[in-house]
């Protein structure tokens, strides 16, 4: 394969424009570049720290290089064409992301699920949440120097993706919610089988909790690191579980109306004072356990019925705007449609948890050690493709 | 959708402003209506249902009927804080409002926001182009027309003037509520105020804003590309900028809106026949 010349002009002007990052912020002392390939990173994140010894004085995120553009190409598809796309953005909890946007284009066309496709609808939200966290429960460790939880995390998440994909055929990318109901039904002895999958979830947390919160080593790494008040962190718009680290009691599972039935089950929103990387870990873990408790209520009494709603088999959104949030892993996710009664929407801005809770770093990195800046990312918990969308 | 006469629009803005005034004297935080200050007594009683207006006289803009009485508290609120700055109004019962503002008052809007509705938490801030594209949707489906290029431009929920509008939604995570702010901006060059002091966490959505439309933020401490490869030329969310890969390349997803095989031939007409009947899947 032979390189052309404008591809070579491409590459240097590149290099260049990297160069010029690094001189805007190379005034004195030292700049590490962290990515846009580096384990504590998570895919394609670059962080560029000024250094004073071993103290960041500024610490800047560079991101795009996995913008994909999902605003654009939202513009020019269909509404069911479009959940295969946003499957793509947290694709680690993929279900949860098509629930807000269906729930707004549901909003739009003053039609509600079924009973019984709300129900599956939840129980699926929270096992992609379940499947989503437990990772970082064991990712966290690794940042920190303990390689064993990651396994027991990939192992036992394996049995919720399972669950998952014995509903929807799609480990990763269910492409499973449409407009007024759900693709299918849920298989049968699926519910036993999700039980049983809930108590290996519970042991989990167990296990991890006696693997990392009672080390020593991992206390003294992650208490008091990158602490963010209450304030602040509304501010710079976090939310999430890193938001109820620092104190703030606030979950729209509870606090939103959406027809979804959180609501029906009894479960606690768990909060944490401190507001540092441990406070998040810690609110992370009891989370997994509520989920988890959610998914057994819910298996227990699904109510029977149809999973779809009456739609029109061409579905045109009616005209008008509608803002739909839910309290997705990694925080607030939320899509702002404006529809002009087509077969697709005119404007979609999706909002994604990510993109707001990294915009902190700068913030929270400033004044602390190399080292803690890794900490403080794996404990602000983001997925690149919820970053760069 | 509310009426875009704009001298009528003032003239019942100037009303509303002596409306407000009366209503305060009266009461402090009496219910305002169109008509003037027949009413305050009603609505200083407690009365939060909105008074209809004369049918002679064009509907407020900036008093959307509603029952929801937390929405139509916050309105006024805002109303005061902004006065004539804010133009335009909608709410959605129990769920939502929008209210719009000047470009001048954005800032404005948002610190009243902040402090006189308690929200807090920043969520989003982004831009809509409301200019038709003039690539049509890149033909999504056969069915559709041609793309009109002389469409008219329509606004959206709490109304709009030009072809840009900026809009944040800030929330309240007390008690649980969340507004959408808007405001029209006629020359993107010139932009508007930042928030940043207001909300810190507008700091990205702004340098994404004006990455993807072109809006410059006055008073933005570090407005550069945060997507886009610095050398990148062109706003890739504006309407005018083609989506190349669907110019070049028929969309393989146009099988999607086909009808399906029992509907007939599937013509135009047939299509639109089946569209309305309601089929249960």
């Amino acid at each position: 394969m032979t390189v052309t010349e404008a591809q070579q002009r491409a590459y240097v002007a590149g290099q260049a424009a990297d160069a010029r990052v690094n001189l805007e912020i190379e005034s004195e002392g030292m700049t590490l570049n962290l990515g846009p390939q580096h384990p504590a990173t998570h895919g394609t994140l670059r962080i560029v720290a000024k250094l004073d010894g071993e103290q960041v004085v500024s610490c800047e995120p560079v991101m795009g290089y996995m913008h994909r553009g999902y605003e654009k190409l939202t513009e020019v598809r269909t509404y069911p064409q479009i959940t295969t796309l946003i499957n793509r953005i947290d694709w680690l909890g993929s279900f949860t992301n098509e629930v807000p946007f269906i729930l707004a284009a549901e909003q739009l066309m003053e039609i509600e699920a079924p009973p019984r496709a709300q129900w599956i609808r939840t129980i699926l939200f929270e096992l992609g949440r379940i499947a989503n966290i437990i990772l970082f429960l064991g990712d966290m460790g690794v940042q920190l120097g303990a390689l064993t939880p990651v396994f027991y995390a990939f192992r036992d998440r394996e049995y919720v993706l399972n669950q998952i994909e014995a509903v929807t055929g799609g480990r990763f990318h269910p492409n499973f919610d449409r407009i007024g109901g759900l693709k299918d039904d849920l298989p049968k002895g699926w519910i036993d089988d999700t039980k049983a999958v809930m108590n290996k979830v519970r042991d989990f947390c167990d296990l991890l909790e006696e693997l990392l919160l009672g080390n020593e080593i991992f206390e003294s790494r992650t208490r008091g690191i990158g602490v963010i008040p209450g304030e602040v962190a509304l501010g710079y718009g976090l939310t999430g579980a890193n938001l109820r680290a620092s104190g703030v009691d606030y979950d729209l599972r509870r606090d939103a109306p959406v027809p979804m039935a959180w609501n029906e089950v009894d479960w606690k929103v768990w909060t944490h004072p401190d507001g540092d990387s441990f406070a998040r870990y810690w609110v992370r873990l009891q989370e997994t356990r509520e989920a988890a408790k959610i998914v057994d209520q819910l298996c227990d009494d699904i109510p029977a019925g149809p999973i779809m709603a009456k739609v029109p088999r061409i579905i045109k959104v009616p005209a008008g705007e509608a803002w739909v949030a839910t309290e997705n892993p990694l925080g607030e996710m939320g899509y702002y449609i404006v529809s002009k009664g087509d077969l697709g929407p005119f404007r979609v801005k999706i909002k994604s948890a990510s993109f707001n809770n990294i915009s902190i770093v700068p913030w929270v990195t400033r004044g602390v050690y190399v080292p803690d800046v890794i900490t403080i990312l794996a404990s602000l918990y983001f997925i690149l493709g919820d970053i760069d969308r | 959708m509310p009426p875009e006469d704009k001298t009528a629009d003032e003239e019942v803005t100037d009303q509303q402003v002596e409306a407000t005034d009366e209503a305060a004297e009266a009461e402090g935080h009496a219910e305002q209506t169109a008509e003037g200050s027949g009413d305050v007594d009603e609505a200083a009683a407690g009365t939060v249902a909105e008074t209809p207006a004369e049918p002679a006289e064009p509907a407020d803009p900036t008093s959307p009927a509603s029952e929801d009485e937390l929405r139509v508290g916050l309105l006024e609120s805002m109303k005061e804080a902004l006065g004539e700055s804010l133009v335009g109004a909608h709410i959605l019962d129990g769920k939502d409002l929008w209210i719009r503002v000047t470009s001048d008052a954005w800032r404005q809007a948002a610190e009243a926001a902040r402090t006189r509705l308690g929200c807090s938490s920043f969520t989003f801030l982004s831009a809509i182009d409301w200019l038709p594209s003039p690539y049509g949707r890149s033909e999504t489906s056969p069915f559709d027309p041609p793309p009109d290029k002389e469409q008219a431009q329509e606004a959206g929920f709490a109304g709009g003037e030009t072809r840009f509008q900026l809009f944040m939604r800030v929330q309240n995570p007390e008690r649980g509520f969340g507004i959408t702010i808007k405001a029209d901006v006629a020359d993107p060059d010139a932009g508007v105020e930042t928030i940043i002091p207001v909300y810190a966490g507008a700091n990205w959505h702004e340098r994404e804003t004006w990455e993807m439309y072109g809006i410059t933020f006055v008073g933005h401490p570090h407005l550069v590309h945060i997507y886009l490869p610095g050398a990148f030329e062109g706003n890739p969310l504006r309407k005018d900028f083609p989506l190349l890969a669907r110019e070049v390349k028929p969309w393989p997803g146009i099988v999607d809106v086909e009808p399906m095989p029992d509907d007939g031939d599937g013509d135009d007409a047939e299509s639109e026949a089946t569209e309305g009947e309601e089929v249960s899947a």
